[in-house]
């Protein structure tokens, strides 16, 4: 099976300082992998890298194009890398309204990532809009409603709708959940699951709540000081940790 | 189908002073289709240690552990994955789930996973969570809210939906009734007689003597206990 995105030794440097480096992993179909580490430690930097947001100083990420197969987003011109995350890409943001335009309706902002892939009919694309708004949980009744008027859980969820509309491949979240409090965090990520499982999406997801990770992830990577210090399975590396920073981030967390 | 060649494992603790501790050292234990072996042995001896890495929860130092053609030792965790949902069931102590999800939809997780359509998932988990006692009210409920029985009882629902070649149980029968204890244990025995080679802790001695075919004493391989 081919992998869908192929990152072989990525690296970013901050002038001398060093943002990630020496980062290389397989994604395949229907894989979620977490990131986790502190802040600083490179996790955001890594995201931005595999995403186009950044480019960095060495390495490839290559994507299995729908046409061409595995492509490397780096190389690719800026119009290729633009479809792509207009398409096979999604980019779930931390703080929604970094992911949104927030003095547009939420059928607009669903609407306008059809549009962006060439939907023109306008009943087709407010279809679609109230059916992606409906599987967030948001009713109809809130369809012309701008996002300033929703909650914090609610734009979240917007956001969600927003990038899946089109059916990605491939969705980055950075640090999803955080910000909500626990109750919209749950709702939050019961409906993640279940996205991904219907959708057979792959995920690559940026968090510091191992909590998040162990529901969410089928696989985990450990970030310290811009390095890779550990990966595993999820439940593996957060039963047994082999090293010093893990085992320090494991029995660091809180038991409710 | 089970067969666990020769494994050892440690415990580094680097917070703590650079701890060593040796836990498993040279075990080795086979256990064939249809076939139920009981792990037995002193609370510290192992038990819960050589059945996560059988599950691939803890890491494997050297041997091996074939499960069908899948050695969890040092498969890379895309094959783990695929092994635990198609191959491997593990009925854990405590339910992990995501908050929210309805039992019914816990229940039948295992049967979505593997390709089941949802119909026919949910009508199977309505006919064990029926068979275990779970009243119909509860079955739109978030099981984190229900009793510690009720919770084991859907865990076993959960773990018994697919029909695993290979299972783990770790007790299953704890703080469950006569009632419940006696569903659960034809539950094992039929799993055995559709060939589902399991490995299992039990400190319910009546249980354990009741479905298991052999005992393997894990006191044996427990580096500084061994006689």
């Amino acid at each position: 099976m081919t992998p869908l995105l192929q990152v072989e030794n990525i690296a970013k440097f901050y002038g001398t300082r060093i943002g990630c480096t020496d980062v290389s992993f397989d994604l395949y179909p229907g894989e979620v992998m977490g990131i986790v580490g502190e802040s600083g430690s490179g996790k955001s930097t890594l995201l931005n890298c595999l995403a186009g947001h950044l480019t960095p100083d060495r390495g490839a990420v290559r994507f299995d194009t729908r046409a061409d197969g595995l492509r490397d987003t780096i190389t690719m011109s800026e119009p290729e890398r633009r479809m792509l995350s207009r398409t096979d890409w999604a980019f779930v943001h931390q703080h929604a309204r970094d992911g949104l335009r927030m003095n547009v309706s939420a059928g607009g902002n669903v609407g306008e990532r059809l549009m962006a892939v060439n939907a023109r009919h306008y009943g087709d694309i407010r279809a679609q809009a109230i059916d992606w708004l409906g599987r967030v949980e948001i009713t109809e009744d809130r369809i012309d409603d701008r996002p300033t008027a929703f909650s914090g859980g609610m734009q979240q969820r917007l956001q969600i709708a927003r990038n899946l509309v089109t059916g990605p491949r491939l969705v980055f979240m950075d640090e999803p959940t955080g910000g909500l409090d626990v109750s919209v965090q749950a709702r939050l990520l019961d409906l993640l699951r279940g996205l991904v499982r219907e959708m057979n999406l792959s995920a690559i997801i940026v968090t510091h709540d191992l909590a998040v990770v162990r529901l969410l992830a089928d696989r985990l990577m450990v970030m310290k000081d811009g390095h890779v210090i550990e990966t595993g399975l999820t439940d593996q590396v957060l039963d047994d940790p082999q090293h010093a920073y893990t085992q320090l981030l494991v029995s660091s967390v809180l038991q409710v | 189908m089970i067969s666990v060649e020769n494994v050892s494992k440690s415990f580094v603790l680097h917070n703590q002073g650079v701890a060593e501790i040796p836990v498993m050292q040279g075990a080795s234990l086979k256990v064939g289709a249809g076939e139920c072996v009981a792990l037995v042995g002193a609370s510290g001896a192992g038990k819960s240690t050589l059945m996560r890495m059988i599950y691939g929860n803890y890491l494997t130092a050297s041997g091996r552990i074939m499960i069908g053609d899948v050695d969890v030792a040092t498969a890379a965790p895309r094959d783990i994955i695929r092994l635990r949902r198609e191959t491997l069931g593990y009925v854990s102590q405590f339910l992990r789930v995501v908050p929210r999800v309805s039992t019914l939809d816990v229940v039948a997780e295992p049967l979505l996973a593997t390709g089941t359509k949802r119909d026919a998932a949910v009508h199977q988990a309505e006919i064990l969570l029926t068979r275990l006692n779970i009243p119909e009210r509860l079955w739109q409920l978030s099981p984190t809210t229900f009793s510690g029985g009720e919770q084991q009882r859907v865990n076993i629902a959960r773990g018994f939906a697919f029909p695993y070649p290979a299972l783990l149980l770790d007790e299953p029968t704890a703080s469950l009734d006569p009632t419940n204890r006696a569903t659960v244990l034809s539950m094992v025995g039929e799993a055995k007689a559709r060939g589902t080679a399991i490995i299992g802790i039990f400190h319910d001695h009546a249980a354990r003597d009741e479905i298991c075919d052999h005992q393997f004493d894990v006191t044996r391989f427990t580096p500084g206990l061994a006689a």
